[in-house]
C-alpha cells in the first residue's frame, strides 16, 4: 500500500516518518515527510488511529444515551460539547431554558474555554522546551477542575448539561471556589506572560512562521482562535448569540498576521475574556427561588413512598447525596418544565403516580425524548472553532444520523499545506498552535 | 438578515429553475434540494460575488436504505460578509453512487469527500487523492451504511484470547 | 522461587532497585491521557515515586502505561511498541477503554488491551481519578518488588 508521498517522492530525499505514537504529536496521528536536509519538501498526515465510531454508535442509543459519547469528543472542553448537544435537542423540540440555568451553563462553558486554552498552550510551550510553563498551567488548571468538580461531582467528562437545563444547582460555595480559580489563573497568567511573551527563543520559534492569509483560511473553513488570529472577525458568540451571551460584555480578540505567535496570543487574551464572563455571570445571575442548603432535613424515601399510598405526602423528604442540588424547590430555576423530556424531582417520583410514570416512560425504549421528524443543525463556539450538530430525527427515540462538525479537522487538513517550506523544527510549534484533539478529529 | 436568504433563494430559483427540485423550510432553517448534475453550476453560482459563501462549512451523506435514491449528499454554505447560512441537499442512486468532487473550489472539501468515500463508499470524480481516511486499507465494506452491522469487526493483527 | 539467605536478600534488593526507579513510556491515545497529565505535574506527584521520568523511546523504557481507547488501526502499533520494550517489562491499562472496550462497542475497537498483550495491573475509571491512579502503580510497585530474578528469564507469553 503506497502512499501518496511515496509516490511523490524524488529520488534524493529523505522520507521521515513522525509515527502514531509520538510525544509531539499530541495523540495519534502519523505525519510523513520528504526532507532535503531539514527542509520539508512535501507532507502528508494519516489520521484516524483514534476513530472510534461514534456517528454509527449514536444510530443505536436513544438520545439521553448519547449524552456521555459527546463528553468524550474534544474531551479538553466536554461541557462545550454536551452544551451544543443538547441546544441542538432543544431546538428541534422547541424546550425554553430557565434564566438561571442558561447562567449556570455560561459559566461552565466558559471555564471548560479556559481550561482547554491552558492545556493547548500548556502543550505548546512545552514542546518548544519551556517546560515550567506547563507546570504552571497545569496547577492553575486543577483550580478550574475544583470548582468543577464541587458542583458535578466529576473532573473531566461531566455530562453535566442535560436536555432542559442542568442536572444540579450550583454547589452554596461556589463563589468562593470560583473565585479562588480566577485568581489562581490570572497569576498563573501573569507569570507565564513575563517567561514566554517577550522571550527570544520563543519569538524565534513562533514569529512570523507558519503564516497564514485570511483568504487561506477561508477557504479551508477554519473558524475559532485560528480565524481569528488571521484578522477574521466570526466568533459564532457574537453571529449567532446563543444562550445568555447578547446579555454579556466581551470582547473577541483578534491577530494581525497569522502566524503561530498570534495563535498563540490570541488564545492568551481570550482567557482573559472568559475570565470576565464569568465574573459578570457571577453579578448578573438571578438568585435561586429557595436559599440553598446542603440536604434537607426530611423523612426516608421509602417511608415517604409507603406513606403515600394512603395519602399525600407533605413532608420534606431525605434524599441521597447524590442527589444534592436537583431537589424539588430548586427544580423549576435549574430545568424546563417539559412534560417527556425532562425526569421530574425525586420527590414526585417517589410520592405521586404522575412523577412516577414520567420517570419511567423517560427511560424506556421507544418511549422518552422523541422529537418530531426533521433535520436540524445548530452550532456554538467550541474550544477550537465552530462545533456543529446536525442532527436528522425520524420520529422514534433514536437519532437516523447524527453527525459533528468537528473544527479540528478543516484546521489540521491545512498542515500540509502550510509546512511545505519550513523546517522539521517548525512542525512543532505549528502543530501545537493548531490545537489537535484527536477525540474531535477522528470521532 | 431574513430578507437577504430570500434574496439569496430567490434568485437561485430564477437562475436555475430546471434544476431546484423543492425548497423547503425546517425548524427556520432553509432547505435547497438540487439535481445532481448541476452541482457546480450552483455553487460556483453562490461562491460568486455577491451572494460571498466563501466557506463550506460542513459536508455529509444520509443513507436512506429501501428508498429508490439511496444517498442523500448534505452540504452546508457560510457566507462571513453576510452572516447567512444555506443548506443543500441532492440523491444519489444505489448502484455506483458518484458525483463531482468541490476540491476545486473548496480545499477543505478534500478531506471532507475523503470521509464520506470511506464511510459510504461514494465517488468523486476529480478528487485529486481519493483514499481511506479513518479505517485502514484493507478494511472491506463501508462502516456509516446502514446495512454495515455495529459490532462486525475486522482485526488487523490476531487476537490473543 | 528458591528459599536460601543469599537468593532472597538479592531478589529482594533487585525489587527494591527496580521499584522505585520504573521509566514509563505513556502510550497517549485519548481523554485519559489529561488525567495523566494531572498525575504527573505538580498537584499529584509522579516524581516522588520514582516514576517522574517520561522516556519516549520503548528501548528506554521498562513500563507502558496504555492510556486511552486502542482501536483496530493502531492495534499493530501498540503491538511492535511493546515488542520493541527489553526485558524487564510491566504493562498498566488505564482506564475504561484500555481494560476492555469502555463505552464503545463496535467495529472499531479493540475491547481490551489483554487481547493483544498481557497485561499486569488494571486501572478502572472513566477517566480514573488521581488518587486511583497513585494506588495502582503502588500495586504495581508491590508486584515488582515480589517479583523473583529467574523468573524473568523466561519469556512472558
Amino acid at each position: 500500500m503506497t502512499y501518496r508521498i511515496q509516490k511523490e517522492a524524488r529520488k534524493e530525499s529523505l522520507l521521515l516518518n513522525m509515527g502514531p505514537s509520538h510525544p509531539a504529536m499530541h495523540g495519534t496521528t502519523r505525519l510523513m515527510l520528504e526532507l532535503d536536509g531539514e527542509k520539508i519538501l512535501n507532507a502528508e498526515l494519516e489520521m484516524g488511529y483514534l476513530h472510534r465510531g461514534f456517528e454509527k454508535t449514536c444510530e443505536h442509543k436513544t438520545y439521553f444515551n448519547i449524552l456521555p459519547y459527546t463528553d468524550r469528543m474534544n474531551y479538553v472542553s466536554p461541557l462545550i460539547n454536551n452544551c451544543g448537544y443538547v441546544m441542538t435537542l432543544e431546538k428541534m423540540l422547541g424546550i425554553n431554558v430557565p434564566e438561571r440555568a442558561q447562567y449556570i451553563r455560561v459559566i461552565m462553558c466558559e471555564l471548560s474555554r479556559i481550561s482547554d486554552h491552558l492545556t493547548a498552550l500548556a502543550a505548546l510551550t512545552m514542546e518548544c522546551g519551556a517546560f515550567t510553563v506547563f507546570l504552571y498551567k497545569m496547577k492553575a488548571r486543577e483550580y478550574i477542575w475544583d470548582v468543577l468538580e464541587q458542583t458535578t461531582g466529576v473532573r473531566m467528562t461531566t455530562s453535566y448539561i442535560r436536555i432542559g437545563g442542568v442536572r444540579a444547582d450550583l454547589h452554596p460555595d461556589w463563589k468562593e471556589t470560583t473565585k479562588k480559580a480566577i485568581n489562581e489563573t490570572r497569576k498563573v497568567l501573569k507569570d507565564v506572560s513575563g517567561l514566554i511573551d517577550k522571550n527570544k527563543i520563543f519569538l524565534n520559534r513562533t514569529r512570523d512562521v507558519a503564516v497564514v492569509s485570511p483568504e487561506f483560511a477561508i477557504n479551508y473553513g477554519w473558524t475559532g482562535p485560528c480565524l481569528r488570529s488571521t484578522g477574521v472577525y466570526y466568533d459564532v458568540r457574537k453571529a449567532h448569540p446563543y444562550l445568555v451571551y447578547d446579555k454579556l460584555d466581551f470582547e473577541v480578540p483578534l491577530g494581525e498576521r497569522g502566524d503561530n505567535f498570534d495563535r498563540y496570543m490570541v488564545r492568551m487574551k481570550e482567557m482573559e475574556q472568559s475570565m470576565r464572563i464569568v465574573e459578570q455571570a457571577m453579578e448578573k445571575i438571578p438568585e435561586p427561588s429557595s436559599p440553598s442548603q446542603l440536604m434537607a432535613e426530611g423523612i426516608e424515601p421509602s417511608e415517604a413512598i409507603k406513606a403515600s399510598r394512603v395519602k399525600k405526602v407533605e413532608e420534606k423528604i431525605k434524599l441521597s447525596p447524590n442527589l444534592e442540588g436537583s431537589e424539588k424547590e430548586r427544580h423549576k430555576d435549574i430545568m424546563a418544565d417539559s412534560k417527556g423530556n425532562v425526569i421530574p424531582p425525586k420527590e414526585d417520583t417517589y410520592t405521586n403516580v404522575e412523577g412516577l410514570i414520567r420517570h419511567f416512560k423517560f427511560f424506556m425504549m421507544d418511549h422518552g425524548i422523541r422529537p418530531p421528524k426533521g433535520e436540524v443543525y445548530f452550532s456554538v463556539e467550541g474550544g477550537s472553532g465552530e462545533l456543529g450538530f446536525y442532527i436528522i430525527s425520524d420520529g422514534t427515540d433514536k437519532p437516523y444520523r447524527l453527525h459533528l462538525r468537528a473544527p479540528c479537522l478543516h484546521i489540521v487538513s491545512s498542515l500540509e499545506e502550510i509546512i511545505r517550506g519550513h523546517y522539521i523544527a517548525d512542525v512543532i510549534p505549528t502543530f501545537g498552535s493548531m490545537n489537535m484533539i484527536g477525540g474531535e478529529l477522528d470521532r | 438578515m431574513a430578507m437577504e436568504q430570500e434574496k439569496v433563494i430567490n434568485d437561485l430559483k430564477n437562475k436555475f429553475s430546471d434544476k431546484i427540485k423543492e425548497i423547503s423550510i425546517q425548524f427556520g432553517e432553509k432547505i435547497v434540494v438540487f439535481e445532481k448534475d448541476s452541482l457546480l453550476d450552483v455553487f460556483r453560482f453562490l461562491k460568486d460575488t455577491p451572494y460571498d459563501f466563501d466557506m463550506l462549512l460542513d459536508l455529509t451523506c444520509v443513507d436512506y436504505k429501501g428508498q429508490q435514491n439511496r444517498f442523500e449528499m448534505v452540504y452546508h454554505l457560510f457566507s462571513l460578509s453576510s452572516n447567512l447560512r444555506l443548506r443543500l441537499k441532492t440523491r444519489l442512486p444505489e448502484k455506483e453512487p458518484s458525483i463531482e468532487s468541490l476540491t476545486g473550489e473548496w480545499k477543505n472539501a478534500n478531506w471532507l469527500e475523503r470521509e464520506v468515500y470511506d464511510m459510504f463508499g461514494i465517488r468523486f470524480s476529480g478528487h485529486p487523492y481519493l483514499k481511506r481516511l479513518f479505517m485502514y486499507d484493507g478494511f472491506e465494506g463501508h462502516p456509516l451504511r446502514k446495512d454495515y452491522p455495529l459490532r462486525k469487526r475486522q482485526p488487523k493483527i490476531p487476537m490473543r484470547k | 522461587m528458591k528459599g536460601g539467605f543469599i537468593t532472597t536478600t538479592f531478589n529482594s534488593m533487585l525489587g527494591w532497585g527496580r521499584k522505585y526507579s520504573l521509566y514509563q513510556y505513556p502510550f497517549i491515545t485519548a481523554c485519559c491521557g489529561m488525567e495523566y497529565m494531572s498525575v504527573a505535574c505538580a498537584h499529584y506527584d509522579l516524581d516522588r515515586f520514582g516514576m517522574g521520568w517520561t522516556r519516549f523511546s520503548p528501548r528506554q523504557a521498562d513500563m507502558l502505561l496504555v492510556v486511552g481507547t486502542i482501536t483496530q488501526k493502531e492495534a499493530p502499533v501498540l503491538k511492535t511498541v511493546y515488542d520493541q520494550i527489553t526485558e524487564p517489562k510491566w504493562v498498566v491499562a488505564f482506564g475504561a477503554c484500555a481494560l476492555s472496550g469502555g463505552i464503545y462497542d463496535n467495529y472499531a475497537v479493540v475491547q481490551g488491551i489483554d487481547k493483544i498483550i498481557p497485561v499486569d495491573v488494571y486501572i478502572p475509571g472513566c477517566p480514573p481519578r488521581p488518587e486511583t491512579i497513585l494506588d495502582a502503580l503502588i500495586k504495581l510497585q508491590e508486584k515488582v518488588q515480589k517479583e523473583g530474578h529467574e523468573w524473568r528469564w523466561s519469556k512472558k507469553k
